[in-house]
């Protein structure tokens, strides 16, 4: 690792979160650990799994993703750029085609929707990396397992080192195979 | 997959998958040598265009639209099934796609691109490309918006983009899969191409969410491709062109191509890299009954064709599809009728349905008979224009024109073969999501339920 100056490196390379990490094999065990902790009073915490799981996103009871606000801008961006482009252009440049008016309509309808289409997909995906990379503020300083893309579901409860024994036998009690401090 | 696989579990999912990444076998780069081999004729016989201008291809008064054109809506055609498999079956929460969807995703910007390369080469002067796109030059002057061309530069350019990233967004939780098995360079290049996921409950959110609305923009995007292309002929008033029908003629025939090609492509890569367990018999028997619908389709609008062209007393009409199947190039229009229109009423039998052999010879079959068919209405619509008989002349291909071609099939399958060995063919987190999941009840009793 390449040494950072220190503004930097608090930046870049944060120190690990204190907390504990619940290995699970099974997807009923992980949504009753996310029930007692969220009884718990726990709000925090990450879930990891391999897959969507609607059972996951039922027990974490999280508003829905923003992301459809920026498909939506992005869409109707599009469509006001296509008819921009096509409407001014046309003016800018004016040559009677086939008869038909400068400023046609109907024909312009189709720019207009590719570039609907174009700005409303290209915004969805700013919309997931924008929301994913923040809620992903805390990645790399809280523990993580490779097997999580794999097979198994964690749980990863921050906890100051004093109160990581409650969050411990917690994950246990949910059913957990493995339980890691960090 | 769902009976009797208590075998696949999640676990298996990702190492079968992750095997083909491995070494290939002597098969794969047989294959990978063939299809550069034929880059490499296309490439050559590009030169020659170059230095001796296009002329070389068969081009004669007053057909200037042929096989590069013929090329290209083929091979835009080839895209469609691609993101009928990934969008639309996903809006549908249809199960099977799962295994087969990323194959076909892939085989779309595969086609994209190759399809990309035939106006550029029927340009002839492709240093001037830019000129098809509307930027501020000196004169202030723009393309022309009225134009069907410009149409389809923009929905060609859209639909590049779009089923590019949708292929992106699919691969990242699978590149982030084969990442955590990986070791060395590979690794490497899985974290970097993995972009930092870890498959959290935030990353899932937006995630899900985000290719939701990918698909539902990528549905309407499709069926406008292909309708905007058909419009490139349908916009004209050329007997055999000027028809209402062209944009879900066209559109029925780009998917029924696509699913012909995804079967072409899954019989040797499912063989090839060992799928047998996820790629089953039922998803070639899906992938033929799709066939089924969209050529019967294809079958109704040649029918439709021909009673409108004789229902409308239209002599020229008349003439032109006259000219079409009795003319010089009854030979086109009859390999097309017979590939398209009769060859897969064999799909209507289940025994051919579910072997692989039959369906590949005939997805093969389909997919020439759906080259001849935009060769006869581009080529044979021109060629014996009927409003100026004076100019009718039979056009033949030279080897310039059948050099790029095979350059096409080249380029197409060289991109494909590369994927599929250097990126998860198979959707590793679909295909867990039709699994039953591991449950700690089931568990108790043995199996996954």
């Amino acid at each position: 690792m390449i040494p950072l100056p220190k503004p930097l490196h608090d930046l870049f390379r944060p120190p690990p979160t204190p907390g504990v990490l619940g290995v699970f094999a099974h997807l009923d065990a992980t949504v009753d650990a996310i029930k007692k902790l969220r009884a718990g009073g726990h709000t925090n915490f990450t879930v990891y799994s391999p897959i969507p799981r609607h059972e996951i996103e039922d027990a974490l009871d999280q508003p829905v993703s923003p992301v459809r606000i920026f498909t939506l801008i992005g869409g109707i961006a599009g469509c006001a750029v296509g008819a921009w482009l096509t409407l001014y252009m046309s003016y800018d440049w004016p040559l009677v085609v086939g008869g038909k008016p400068i400023g046609a309509i109907p024909p312009y309808v189709v720019i207009m929707f590719e570039m609907t289409i174009l700005f409303g997909a290209l915004s969805t995906i700013l919309g997931i990396v924008f929301n994913a990379v923040f809620a992903a503020r805390r990645l790399g300083t809280i523990q993580w397992d490779g097997r999580f893309t794999n097979d198994k579901f964690g749980v990863f409860v921050p906890a100051a080192p004093d109160k990581a024994a409650g969050a411990e036998s917690l994950l246990k009690g949910a059913g957990a195979e493995e339980v890691r401090r960090g | 997959m769902a009976d009797g696989m208590t075998r696949v579990t999640y676990d298996y999912v990702t190492r079968t998958i992750a095997r083909t990444l491995g070494n290939p076998g002597r098969g794969y780069f047989l294959l990978l040598g063939a299809a550069v081999a034929l880059l490499s004729v296309g490439i050559v016989t590009l030169l020659f265009l170059l230095r001796y201008g296009l002329g070389l291809a068969g081009y004669s008064h007053p057909v200037y639209w042929a096989v590069f054109i013929t090329c290209f809506v083929f091979w835009v055609g080839i895209a469609h099934s691609g993101t009928l498999i990934s969008a639309i079956l996903f809006l549908f929460r249809s199960a099977w796609r799962t295994a087969v969807y990323r194959t076909a995703e892939a085989m779309t910007v595969f086609a994209v691109m190759t399809a990309g390369l035939f106006p550029l080469i029927h340009i002839g002067r492709q240093w001037y490309f830019y000129w098809l796109i509307p930027y501020p030059n000196e004169r202030g002057l723009w393309p022309n918006f009225k134009s069907p061309l410009i149409w389809d530069e923009f929905a060609i350019g859209t639909y590049f983009t779009v089923s590019t990233v949708f292929l992106i967004m699919g691969l990242i939780p699978d590149i982030a899969a084969v990442r955590d098995l990986a070791t060395g360079w590979r690794k490497k290049l899985y974290t970097l191409c993995s972009v930092g996921w870890r498959g959290t409950n935030e990353e899932w959110r937006h995630y899900t969410r985000g290719y939701l609305y990918l698909a539902a923009l990528a549905t309407p995007l499709v069926l406008s491709v292909h309708s905007v292309v058909s419009w490139d002929f349908a916009m004209a008033i050329v007997p055999g062109w000027h028809a209402t029908i062209f944009a879900p003629y066209f559109v029925a025939g780009a998917i029924y191509s696509g699913c012909a090609m995804v079967i072409t492509l899954l019989v040797p890569i499912r063989k090839l890299f060992q799928l047998e367990e996820l790629i089953t018999i039922k998803h070639f028997e899906n992938l033929s009954k799709l066939c089924l619908l969209t050529g019967s389709i294809v079958g109704y609008a040649y029918v439709c064709e021909y009673f409108i062209a004789w229902f409308s007393g239209n002599p020229t009409e008349r003439a032109a599809f006259w000219y079409r199947a009795f003319g010089p190039y009854w030979w086109a229009t009859w390999t097309m009728l017979i590939c398209n229109a009769f060859l897969p009423l064999l799909l209507w039998v289940k025994k051919i349905r579910t072997n692989l052999t039959a369906l590949f010879v005939i997805s093969i079959f389909v997919n020439i008979g759906m080259w001849f068919e935009r060769y006869v209405i581009i080529v044979v619509s021109l060629a014996g224009e009927p409003h100026t008989p004076w100019t009718n002349a039979v056009y033949n291909p030279t080897w310039a024109d059948w050099g790029i071609m095979a350059g096409s099939f080249g380029w197409f399958f060289m991109w494909f073969l590369l994927f599929v060995k250097n990126f998860p063919a198979v959707s590793i987190a679909e295909v867990k999501e039709v699994l039953a999941p591991p449950r700690r009840v089931a568990a108790k009793g043995g199996a996954h339920a």
